[in-house]
């Protein structure tokens, strides 16, 4: 006879050093084994929708450095887009091309974190973590050099980015680029057939293709389960139809899969830079834009391929020099839904592998 | 490049299938009256050559006379968008029926919306704030609350 232990409740956060932020499991135990799972979170919500809707069109992109804080430029890409998208704005040549060079390193540096804490989570503290920060410290200062920021960019403009970049810029992201490759291939064969790590991760938290499709899944969540859907190449936004890269997929759609398929994605953020590299023009960084603008009346969704996956706003203009509404689409809330359908079944400590898997932000789904 | 569907063609399939559904089309999205939205979901989502089966985003947009629900749908097959909208004309307790058995994406969507804009999806099976605290009166978003 098999004996069962009494289901229990546990709440896991809201601050657990795994949870990434403030966020709250309510998950119910037999034993180690999860029966349920529910996400408790809105510990960070700051109202940034109704903030947007009282500050003018340009005061809105400071706030949007706050929703994913480890990817502020990308955040920063997808709502200035829409704006642009509204306005009919069109952008000087040099400013796209800076737009998928910051984007692009944004990337690969949220891609570093990612991956840093997952190791952490999956048992391998700090190490890894610290190697993957030594590389992105070198991407942040290339991102100090450009716009005096560390963390919150607040870098592009409607119309363009805020300033050009300094002399001493591309030869600094030169060095960078030539030297990367070699350091993810380093943790490539650090990581990726670690014997313990690959128990930790290779088959746990297994999400369905079909599942990931129906709860709204995007960025390498949805593609570790194997479907090749990027907003890069499915609507090339910016300028990224001229350039020439892969997307990674993954087969099994485990904790694995979506961290191979992020330490790939680094190697094509790469191939992407160098590139723009190569043809990047001179000319002016900002269309002639004024400070205030008036949009016509409508609306306008623009959205862009971020690291942890679609980031999109949605502006709805009324005329007036404030977004009348403008709706925040963020990857990480939508990736939430399947933590129930990749957790139960699982034990409490692969939980935590699969909630590091999902690599989210908190400041992104609380807003 | 992700193409936006005719709204005037596929406005036309839907009233074949689902008549006295549309109350509005314009160029750029159909509008569907609130108890029709559940049928032409599914008519989008399972009619070969439409096949919706990514529900992108929903944005919920208070208009003072009524609340407009915009539903972004996106076709990972073919590759083409629709926007598809949905309207509430009252201030207390305006309702839609929920798309979660649908798209299980509109799950932490609709949440967001009950607790921000108060609109209730009839249908959900968890209809609580999200982001408040449940003792919270009110709902932000909304233009008239200060």
């Amino acid at each position: 006879m098999q004996l069962r232990t009494e289901p229990y409740v546990l709440d896991m956060g809201p601050v657990h050093p795994s949870t990434h932020g403030v966020f709250r499991m309510r998950v119910t135990l037999d034993g180690e084994a999860v029966l349920n799972l529910e996400p408790v979170f809105g510990y960070l919500h700051r109202g940034v929708e109704k903030l947007a809707e009282e500050r003018a069109y340009s005061g809105v992109i400071p706030l949007t450095d706050r929703l994913d804080y480890v990817a502020s430029m990308t955040n920063n890409l997808a709502y200035v887009l829409a704006v642009e998208k509204l306005a009919e704005i069109k952008v000087p040549e040099r400013a796209e091309y800076l737009r998928v060079i910051m984007s692009e390193l944004q990337r690969i540096s949220a891609h570093l974190v990612s991956i840093g804490s997952f190791t952490n989570d999956s048992g391998c503290y700090f190490t890894p973590f610290l190697y993957m920060y030594r590389e992105r410290e070198k991407i942040v200062d290339l991102f100090d050099m450009v716009c005096g920021q560390r963390l919150l960019y607040n870098y592009m403009r409607i119309g363009g980015v805020s300033q050009d970049i300094p002399d001493e810029f591309l030869p600094a992201l030169r060095k960078v680029v030539k030297h990367l490759p070699g350091r993810i291939n380093e943790y490539d064969r650090l990581l990726s057939e670690n014997e313990i790590f690959l128990a930790r991760t290779k088959g746990v938290g297994i999400l369905p293709k079909e599942t990931a499709i129906n709860i709204g899944a995007s960025g390498p969540v949805l593609r570790s389960t194997g479907i090749e859907w990027d907003i890069r190449k499915k609507d090339p936004y910016s300028i990224y139809d001229r350039f020439d890269f892969d997307i990674p997929t993954g087969e099994a759609g485990d904790c694995y899969d979506r961290y191979y398929v992020r330490l790939q994605e680094m190697r094509q953020s790469i191939r992407i830079v160098e590139q723009a590299l190569k043809q990047i023009p001179s000319g002016p960084v900002k269309a002639d834009v004024p400070q205030l603008i008036r949009p016509p009346v409508g609306e306008a969704y623009g959205h862009v391929e971020g690291p942890t996956g679609e980031v999109g706003f949605h502006v709805v203009s009324d005329g007036g020099i404030a977004p009348y509404r403008c709706h925040i689409r963020a990857p990480s809330l939508m990736n939430l839904t399947g933590l129930y359908d990749m957790s139960v079944g699982w034990k409490v400590q692969d939980l935590i592998v699969i909630f590091g898997s999902f690599a989210i932000t908190m400041g992104e789904i609380d807003r | 490049m992700t193409t936006s569907l005719s709204t005037w063609e596929v406005s036309k399939q839907i009233s074949e299938h689902v008549p006295g559904a549309i109350s509005e089309t314009t160029d750029a999205a159909i509008v569907v009256n609130g108890e029709s939205l559940l049928n032409v979901a599914a008519f989008l989502k399972n009619t070969a050559g439409l096949d919706f089966d990514y529900l992108t985003t929903i944005t919920a947009v208070d208009y003072y006379q009524y609340f407009e629900v915009v539903y972004l749908f996106v076709s990972m097959e073919h590759n083409h968008s629709l926007v598809l909208k949905a309207r509430c004309h009252t201030r207390d307790n305006p309702t839609l029926p929920s798309l979660v058995s649908l798209w299980r994406s509109a799950d932490h969507q609709e949440r967001e919306i009950y607790d921000l804009m108060g609109i209730t999806f009839e249908g959900h099976p968890n209809m609580k704030r999200i982001v408040l605290w449940p003792e919270f009166q009110g709902h932000p978003q909304r233009k008239d609350y200060l």
